[in-house]
């Protein structure tokens, strides 16, 4: 009977596959499955370092579920086997305790490597304060006189709307494009100062390897050096409020010559946009210490 | 106090219907109502959880607003924790423990019944907070500063409510205590008794230890919010931060008091059913106190992004890492045990084979969560959803229902329809995988956790989370149709309602009666 059971969740399990081919967004990916390499350094590092815990796992499991399931195959009642007698050993339970023990400091060694260098923020080029509110990003590029608010975009804040009737699929990098980037330069050693106005949030962009909390009155530091120009689309990584979702993070790498040039744009262009979100920013702090 | 003094007469005098279960003081009445409460959150819970997964069938938003939303996830959270699990563990061990040391009832009778009636009306409270004005609690089950502050009129209600859960769960650890200490029959030594009344002995002092750090957490928001205080607010010198430290101080701890009993159900089915001794029986008792001890001094990894200093970070993850070590030893012993056994797999054994298959891909995850920087990326998504989930539905809640099948027999004096039993955890432990397997990938993806609409490359494997999740809803409806079944008639079930099954629960007639051992049994 048991046989039957199983038979017929195999079948469901093909209705359910089915299903999903008939209505799943185009631009869906079952093949994603895995943690980026990202574009620096040390996210390449944690990237190995997952790969590595992951396939320690992955060897221990086969080891214990295959002696459990060959236990369970073989030493079943149905095949008139007798119950062994024994019930402790302590030389196996020694084994097992010191195996497992040399395999965590194994591990440790790296990844303490690791964490030291990521915790490192000296000797950066450039420093970018980065602040949370909610439910949008502001930077600041520090001594450079620039500074902006990041928002969601226009199309994706549209079909977002509780039945907007928008198909998510048919709008532009749905809830990960923002009105305006984080333009950074490649090959620079960027120290992040991160805080929030208002409650904590935390800013994550996979591609460089790490999220750092966001906390009011607290600034925390971070640091990355992206090797390849490109858009790496991030998003808020602490529940922060009923908009929490509709938070994203862009950033875009140039060229270092190409950034000085956008940079100069900044400081004349747009003035009086920054301007107007250092008010809002008075404001939010305000309202923070009104309360 | 004890039924030993109790002659028939009196048991004619006590109150019938409704009364009986209001004023009951009988460790099985009360171990009833807590599981059946324990049922009616679960579900109530469950509901929530479907909400959810229906939301996140599809990306954007058609189901409910994204503030709403965040209600679900934090009343569901509560509501699985602190109404369906942790009562359904206190339900066992008021039905089981004395049974299995061989006392007449719990130590302390009354106590007991006021910590099970104080539940239904916390979790009214709680459960009302969703119909006030600003709806219920939005900032998360872990309720962080400042965001949880800005809760409408719910803030205090919610506070209340987990008071008053609290000194249930306190109270119940009192009487746990106060029973394996003081009321063991004559030669149950502390190393002869069964392995659930040991994980729940250590439990219970967890939970004393902790709870009260979580009612402290709490009383600083509500004075922050109400008394002018600034604990977490750095306008006023305080730190946010700070109560994450508190919370975690509890949270960790409260995470095993969540499994250790559990530990106990398995180590007790397993050998019932491979018919042979329990592997390891001191290293498994050793193993619980470690990971108790542990417990204390790892809370900050649940904080690794929150701007640590690089030596509390360090620490914190050695601390974490080495769990795995005593972990692993029960696994193993687990293992040990079916090895060279004569199994049959009756439904109480499939799901605890199931929790040692499942539970433990729970762990492997939880050990790659406790390397710091990959924690980095894993934190505050779906990775950690999927970790907690194979740790506490298929670990937790396949350990209570393992233990439901087990002690049904005992209970009811009924066999359950076992045919109806094998469907339920097939389809269970099938939907669950479809469930939560996914949800691996998603955060490894990049999807964060608590968010009620995401970008469209998520959108597959959040469709087929959800079918799994509505499929695992309603297979658990199978388990309420056969519980009721059960409790109705059935096979008569004897004393010893299985073939290997050992312990003094089973020294007694099936269903147990009202009272017993009012003389103490004979330890071998």
């Amino acid at each position: 009977m048991r046989k039957m059971t199983a038979r017929r969740g195999l079948g469901l399990a093909g209705l359910i596959v089915g299903l999903m081919s008939v209505v799943s967004p185009a631009a869906a990916d079952l093949g994603l499955i895995n943690m980026t390499r990202g574009v620096t350094e040390s996210s390449r590092q944690i990237y190995d370092l997952h790969m590595t815990i992951f396939l320690i796992t992955v060897v221990i499991g086969v080891l214990v579920f295959g002696a459990m399931f060959y236990s369970i195959y073989r030493h079943r009642k149905s095949r008139g086997v007798k119950p062994a007698k024994f019930h402790h050993s302590t030389a196996v339970e020694i084994v097992w305790t010191v195996i497992p023990l040399g395999i965590l400091v194994a591990m440790a060694v790296p990844a303490t490597q690791t964490l030291i260098e990521l915790d490192d923020t000296s000797d950066a080029e450039m420093t970018v304060k980065v602040t949370g509110y909610q439910w949008f990003w502001g930077y600041e590029y520090m001594d450079e006189d620039v500074q902006f608010l990041s928002r969601l975009d226009v199309d994706s804040d549209r079909a977002r709307q509780l039945g907007s009737g928008v198909q998510p699929a048919s709008v532009d990098n749905y809830l990960q494009n923002v009105d305006k980037r984080l333009v950074v330069p490649v090959d620079t050693k960027i120290r992040f100062q991160i805080t929030a106005a208002d409650v904590i949030h935390s800013w994550w962009v996979p591609d460089l390897g790490w999220k750092k909390d966001a906390i009011p009155g607290f600034v925390n530091e971070a640091w990355t050096r992206i090797d390849e120009p490109g858009i790496y689309r991030g998003r808020c990584a602490e529940l922060c409020g009923r908009d929490h979702g509709f938070m994203p993070i862009v950033v875009e790498a140039v060229e270092k010559d190409e950034f000085e040039e956008w940079l100069a744009g900044q400081r004349g262009g747009d003035a009086a946009a920054a301007t107007a979100s250092s008010n809002e920013q008075s404001e939010v702090s305000d309202q923070l210490a009104s309360r | 106090m004890t039924a030993t003094t109790q002659d028939h007469a009196h048991h004619e005098a006590e109150p019938t219907g409704l009364k009986r279960w209001l004023v009951t003081t009988n460790h099985k009445d009360i171990g009833s109502m807590y599981l059946l409460f324990s049922l009616a959150m679960f579900l109530v819970g469950g509901a929530m959880a479907l909400v959810i997964r229906a939301e996140l069938f599809q990306p954007g938003l058609q189901v409910v607003d994204p503030y709403f939303f965040n209600q679900m996830t934090t009343m569901h959270a509560l509501v699985m924790i602190f109404g369906a699990v942790m009562p359904a563990f206190t339900g066992l061990a008021n039905w089981m423990i004395p049974l299995m040391v061989g006392a007449p009832d719990m130590a302390l009778p009354r106590m007991n019944n006021w910590s099970f009636w104080l539940l239904p009306f916390g979790f009214a409270i709680l459960l009302s907070t969703l119909f006030m004005p600003g709806g219920g609690p939005a900032g998360g089950w872990t309720m962080y500063p400042p965001l949880m502050l800005q809760t409408g009129t719910a803030f205090p209600f919610v506070i209340f409510a987990i008071h008053v859960l609290g000194i249930s769960s306190i109270m119940g650890s009192i009487n746990v205590i106060a029973t394996i200490l003081n009321m063991r029959a004559p030669g149950m030594t502390l190393m002869k008794m069964p392995l659930f009344v040991w994980t729940w002995l250590i439990t219970a002092y967890l939970m004393i230890a902790v709870m009260p750090v979580l009612a402290g957490a709490i009383t600083m928001l509500l004075t922050d919010q109400y008394f002018g205080t600034t604990f977490f607010s750095a306008a006023g010198g305080g730190d946010p931060v700070l109560y994450q430290h508190i919370f975690w101080f509890f949270g960790h701890p409260e995470v095993y008091i969540l499994i250790l009993p559990a530990f106990g159900i398995i180590s007790t089915i397993i050998p019932t059913f491979a018919r042979k001794p329990l592997f390891g029986y001191s290293s498994m008792v050793y193993a619980t106190a470690s990971i108790a001890f542990l417990s204390f001094i790892v809370w900050a990894h649940h904080m690794f992004t929150v701007g640590m200093p690089v030596a509390g970070v360090l620490f914190f993850m050695y601390a974490t890492m080495l769990i795995a070590v005593p972990t692993g030893v029960k696994v193993f012993n687990w293992v040990a045990t079916m090895w060279r056994g004569a199994m049959t797999f009756e439904t109480p054994m499939l799901f605890a084979l199931a929790f040692v298959f499942l539970f433990t891909i729970g762990g492997f995850s939880g050990l790659m969560l406790a390397i710091a920087p990959a924690d980095f990326q894993y934190h505050d998504t779906y990775f950690v959803v999927a970790h907690f989930h194979y740790v506490l539905v298929t670990g937790a809640v396949f350990a209570i229902l393992a233990a439901a099948y087990y002690w049904l027999p005992k209970w009811t004096g009924h066999m359950y329809n076992e045919r109806l039993g094998q469907w339920h955890f097939w389809l269970s432990v099938i939907f669950v995988n479809v469930l939560f397997f996914p949800q691996h990938f998603l955060g490894l993806a990049g999807m964060p956790r608590r968010i009620p609409d995401y970008s469209v490359q998520f959108a597959d494997w959040n469709m087929i989370s959800s079918i799994g999740g509505f499929g695992f809803g309603f297979a658990q409806l199978i388990f309420v149709y056969l519980l009721w079944q059960c409790i109705r008639g059935g096979q008569k079930a004897e004393a010893r309602a299985w073939e290997g099954a050992e312990g003094l629960e089973w020294e007694v007639p099936s269903p147990a009666p009202h009272h017993t051992f009012d003389t103490p049994p004979v330890i071998r």
